[in-house]
């Protein structure tokens, strides 16, 4: 998606209050780097865009050294998605196992 | 034979001025001011006419002829009834209560006379 | 050498594996087991119809032809995947929460449920659709090709076998895409099947190039040295192309039908997304891992003019390598034919539901009866745009006549699908977006792509020559390809950069202008705040404790006591325990839900229910804005109540002034009768003795004076009445005017006393406290002495002691002045206190000859100066109490 939103799905329907539990905190640190993840892949793969290519007259890039950072950066993405993935999963389970845990969790 | 008329009014000066008429006329005049005890003094004093003003402090006169019209003997004594409130209402209240003869105040001397000599008259007919 | 009818068979083979596989699941589905059928490796693997057998092919060929640049149609995808959390995940728990069929019901749900929109979408995918499945067919018929060549006995017509090819996928289509009519339109056979196809695409392709690389190339290094000593081993890309088509991806990703129904529509569990996040971009990096490597490995082996685009098939019949060219063809087959299929049944959705439906129920109203035969209808309505949806794809790669000019198909299907794209986006997350501002938008997008990318790249000229060299009507910046005067770009990039910023910007615009209705509003803030209201979708349940919660939202909209009522017989239907809250079942949330409506409407009591109860539900602006639909209504209704209850307050006022009237007009008579009666009682006497002194002859001389007198006094008594009915008519009304002055107390009461005892025969002894009444005033003294006279000569007329006594004391009580007049009389009896200060009321007989106005007089004046004057009981004689406040007092010092 390219015209990004102004952010305003929150990971729970939690209604905004002051101070958050550390659980909550988390959680919503979570979803910042959930956001952020796609700008950072974005601008990953408009890098090769820099590259000189055989046009300009300066010493071209190969093609199998293109692949391996294309493909480096499609990995790295998998596996922060990866990462993100069991993080949500956990703080999911958490909620759905123990509801009551925000309220007296300290 | 005496005619004896009782006079009942509150306002010193207009029984005055009726006692000086009557008395002319050859009427023995008994006077009284008060509403509350009106039956007992007309009851104990006998009158041929009874002359009665409405506003009386302690009972008004309409209360006083009704109450003595409950008496047997007293069915047939004239009643000239004198009112200072000038309402048709008045009189028909009076005309119930069985008045003999409603006039209202300011009266001319004239008048006072001639409806005490008739209200008499009739009562010596009958 | 594998014969064409040994690949047919496997062909068949494999077709018959992809039925009982469908089969077989929607069995386990139908008999809710089969956990696995709805794992998050089903649903990722399901995603994979993304690669179709254009990528199954075409990557290898346009790696071939330009490099890395095939790559972009496999990152675009992976950046929304990645950004699943604030995108998918969205689109997805709407597509759940609103129970969405389709692309095109989501954006006519999200506009007001607007038909418009979706047929505009449904015409705009199948445009879109069509020549993408015949891409498909050619390329199976294409793959057939190349084992016919190798097969000389083979008796291959390539139109036929296109024909069986489409023929047999609408089949398979029809079977298991409209088996069943499910609410939630999920068709766990066809999802089985596809996934099962991704799984042998994927391996086919690992197979081709682990085969290549190390089969043919000798390893890794040596892989990586032809790679770079290639034609395409240098990097080069076009950087236009390159950011376009990783957005282009992107965007046809979330738009493609057929996307949209296995991501959304099949999805059974939101939080596969999570899975798919890493899980699809790993897949698609797998799918694209070994096509460089076959490509130049393709270029490398084969003849000069050999088809790029089918290396993966070419490369190892090359080699003798039969298997795995099989194994390849059926990879290639999957591809093509599990993308058709899901299309087939999305496209078919979109044109049985948005086009035919409509149609069907305009022709049917007054006479059909719905219910029944509804579900037929449909069924029958998605089969045959099924067939009619093949027969278009088959029509068109016939006419289109196949070869080259559909290679590029795939992106120009992609850029007009993309065209959905501000609509969507913009319904998810802008509330203000409309149903104009997705129309307007959605046109200007589409007929952008059509005049500058779909026609001119049509064969056969369906735009002249001189409109794409000069422009239409000679005006240079209309040319499709050169629109505004640029040009030298990249036709592809021209079309999506202008069809989808100027679509988005009217779009934008259109939504900005317009004003969207009541149930626009409504849907447009649930899909934008879907997180804010549901938890997941889910029809109307929940647990007593919501019971109460309704009770009390019940009693604010019906009333106390038909809320009771209505949740006791409720309760007693239920369980027969009428002292108890009804469970909310959703049929007890039904029937409330319809008693609620009669009075705040429909949409209000589901939206009221849904907050209460939790599901879909709205927040409370968006109650406001479902007001408005009510609102005329509410308004109306708030009219007549305002104006009953003004009748009722006019007859009220009327009731009391008519009560005051009377009552006024009674006081008017008493007063009037009083006042007639204060007159002619002196009158009488008047007229009495004037008629005797005129009548009477021979009256002495004392009698002369005596009855003269008497005339006197009560003409006296006339002319006082007068001026105390004067006196008190302008003090009643108000006109009286204060003549302020200064003065003690004391002085005050020196006047009043000696002009009270003056001229009467009857002396009252007075006794006053001179020491108190040394306080400064500062009032209306002659008023106040008047006061004081009238209470004094009260005194003195109707004080009746044998030696009365008045004494006068003044204090100062709480900020006022308060002076006591208090006799050693008998007093007032308690019955007449309260009438002492009323017009012409008397105590006893009046000796005096007053009208009884006095001290009705006296109350006037000393509201008017600012206090009071009172009767105090309980002081042994008459006492009056006159008060006047201080502040005069202060102010004067």
């Amino acid at each position: 998606m390219s015209s990004a939103g102004d952010g305003k799905d929150r990971p729970s329907p939690v209604r905004p209050s002051l101070f958050l539990e550390r659980q909550s905190y988390r959680r919503r640190r979570l979803a910042d780097a959930a956001r952020l993840l796609p700008f950072l892949g974005a601008a990953m793969l408009a890098l090769p865009l820099l590259w000189p290519d055989d046009s300009e007259g300066a010493e071209p890039l190969t093609l199998s050294a293109a692949m391996f950072y294309i493909f480096a950066c499609w990995g790295a993405l998998i596996l922060i998605s990866v990462v993100f993935g069991i993080a949500a999963r956990r703080l999911a389970a958490r909620e759905n196992a123990d509801p009551e845990a925000e309220t007296w969790q300290r | 034979m005496s005619r004896k008329v009782l006079l009942i009014e509150d306002e010193p000066n207009i029984t005055e001025a009726i006692r000086f008429l009557l008395t002319r006329e050859g009427w023995q005049v008994e006077t009284h001011a008060e509403g509350t005890d009106a039956v007992q003094v007309i009851l104990s004093a006998q009158p041929d006419l009874v002359i009665l003003d409405v506003m009386l402090p302690g009972k008004s006169g309409m209360d006083v002829l009704r109450d003595l019209r409950e008496h047997d003997q007293m069915k047939a004594l004239p009643v000239l009834m004198l009112t200072a409130r000038g309402q048709s209402r008045d009189r028909e209240m009076a005309e119930k209560a069985g008045v003999s003869r409603f006039m209202t105040k300011p009266f001319s001397n004239t008048e006072v006379l001639t409806a005490v000599r008739d209200l008499h008259a009739q009562a010596s007919q009958s | 050498m594998a014969t064409l009818n040994v690949l047919i068979l496997v062909c068949l083979g494999y077709v018959v594996l992809l039925f009982s596989v469908a089969f077989a699941a929607d069995r386990v589905a139908a008999r809710g087991g089969g956990k696995w059928l709805r794992s998050p490796l089903i649903y990722t693997l399901s995603l994979s119809i993304y690669c179709t057998a254009w990528t199954f092919y075409g990557a290898v060929g346009n790696a071939a032809r330009s490099g890395l640049e095939f790559v972009t149609i496999y990152l675009g995808p992976t950046l929304v995947m990645v950004s699943w959390w604030w995108g998918l995940r969205k689109l997805v728990r709407i597509g759940r929460s609103q129970r969405v069929t389709s692309i095109a019901d989501l954006i006519s749900s999200r506009y007001g449920k607007s038909n418009t929109l979706a047929v505009c979408v449904t015409i705009l995918a199948v445009l879109g659709g069509t020549p993408y499945i015949a891409l498909q067919l050619q390329s199976i018929t294409l793959s057939f090709s190349i084992f016919a060549e190798a097969d000389p006995t083979g008796l291959y017509r390539e139109g036929s076998s296109v024909f069986w090819v489409a023929a047999g996928l609408a089949v398979f289509a029809i079977l298991f895409g409209t088996r069943n009519l499910d609410a939630n339109e999920r068709h766990h056979g066809v999802v089985t099947a596809i996934a099962l196809e991704s799984v042998v695409k994927l391996f086919a392709l690992l197979a081709v190039g682990i085969f290549v690389v190390w089969g043919v190339a000798g390893g890794l290094g040596p892989m990586l040295d032809q790679i770079d000593a290639s034609e395409i081993g240098q990097w080069h890309v076009d950087a236009g192309r390159w950011t376009t088509f990783i957005f282009l991806s992107a965007a046809a990703f979330v738009c493609l039908p057929r996307m949209f129904q296995v991501m959304v529509v099949e999805n059974d569990d939101e939080s596969h997304l999570r899975t798919a996040a890493w899980a699809f971009p790993l897949y698609l990096l797998l799918m694209s891992l070994f096509v460089v490597p076959i490509a130049v490995v393709g270029l490398d082996l084969l003849p000069e003019g050999s088809n790029p685009d089918l290396f993966v098939l070419t490369v190892p019949l090359s080699q003798g390598n039969d298997w795995l060219a099989m194994l390849s063809f059926i990879g290639g087959f999957s591809s093509a034919t599990s993308m058709v299929i899901v299309t087939a049944m999305a496209l078919s959705t979109m044109v049985s539901n948005h086009l035919v439906m409509p149609i069907w129920l305009n022709t049917q109203e007054g006479t059909a009866s719905v219910s029944g035969d509804v579900r037929t209808i449909v069924l029958m309505a998605r089969r045959v745009s099924i067939a009619v949806i093949m027969a278009l794809g088959y029509f068109y790669y016939r006419l289109s006549g196949g070869g080259a000019a559909l290679a590029s198909i795939g992106l120009v299907a992609f850029a007009g699908i993309s065209q959905i794209l501000p609509a969507l986006v913009g319904g998810l997350f802008w509330r203000g977006a409309t149903r104009t501002g997705a129309l307007v938008g959605l046109s200007v997008g589409f007929f952008l792509w059509i005049y500058t990318l779909l026609l001119p790249g049509m064969e056969g000229g369906i735009i002249p020559a001189s409109v794409i060299e000069h422009g239409p009507f000679g005006w240079g910046w209309l040319r499709p390809q050169a629109l505004f005067g640029i040009e030298g770009i990249d036709p592809m990039v021209h079309t999506v950069m202008w069809s989808l910023s100027l679509n988005t910007i009217a779009f934008c615009v259109a939504s900005m202008l317009s004003f969207p209705s009541p149930l626009e509003r409504l849907q447009g803030a649930q899909f934008v705040n879907v997180f804010d209201h549901s938890v997941s979708a889910r029809g109307w349940t929940g647990s007593v404790a919501q019971s109460e919660d309704l009770m009390i939202m019940t009693q604010r909209i019906l009333g106390t006591i038909p809320a009771q009522e209505f949740f006791q017989a409720e309760a007693e239907r239920q369980n027969g325990r009428p002292g108890r809250l009804p469970e909310p079942t959703p049929q007890f949330l039904e029937r409330l839900e319809r008693e609620l409506s009669g009075s705040v409407g429909a949409a209000t009591a589901h939206a009221m229910i849904g907050q209460i109860v939790g599901g879909a539900s709205v927040s409370v602006e968006d109650l406001l804005a479902v007001a408005d639909e009510s609102a005329q209504m509410l308004e109306y209704s708030s009219q007549l109540e305002a104006k009953s209850a003004e009748l009722s307050r006019t007859a009220r006022q009327l009731r009391e002034a008519n009560a005051k009237l009377t009552q006024v007009s009674m006081q008017k008579d008493a007063f009037l009768s009083q006042v007639s009666h204060e007159l002619r009682t002196p009158m009488t006497s008047i007229r009495a003795f004037s008629e005797i002194m005129r009548d009477t002859e021979g009256l002495s001389a004392e009698e002369q004076t005596r009855y003269a007198a008497i005339i006197h006094d009560e003409a006296l008594r006339l002319t006082r009445l007068l001026d105390d009915l004067l006196d008190l008519s302008v003090l009643e009304s108000g006109q009286v005017s204060l003549n302020m002055g200064e003065a003690t107390l004391s002085d005050v009461l020196n006047r009043a006393v000696s002009s009270a005892l003056a001229g009467s025969d009857r002396k009252i002894g007075v006794r006053r406290v001179r020491a108190s009444e040394r306080i400064p005033l500062h009032t209306d003294l002659d008023r106040l002495g008047q006061v004081f006279i009238n209470l004094i000569s009260n005194a003195q007329k109707y004080c009746d002691a044998v030696e009365p006594v008045l004494t006068i004391s003044a204090h100062d009580v709480g900020g006022q002045v308060v002076i006591d007049f208090i006799d050693n009389g008998d007093g007032i009896p308690p019955e007449a206190q309260s009438l002492v200060f009323e017009k012409f009321a008397r105590v006893g007989p009046d000796k005096a000859g007053g009208a009884g106005l006095g001290l009705a007089i006296c109350r006037e004046i000393m509201q008017r100066l600012g206090g009071e004057v009172t009767y105090l009981p309980g002081q042994g004689g008459a006492a009056f109490r006159v008060s006047l406040p201080l502040a005069y007092r202060q102010a004067a010092q």
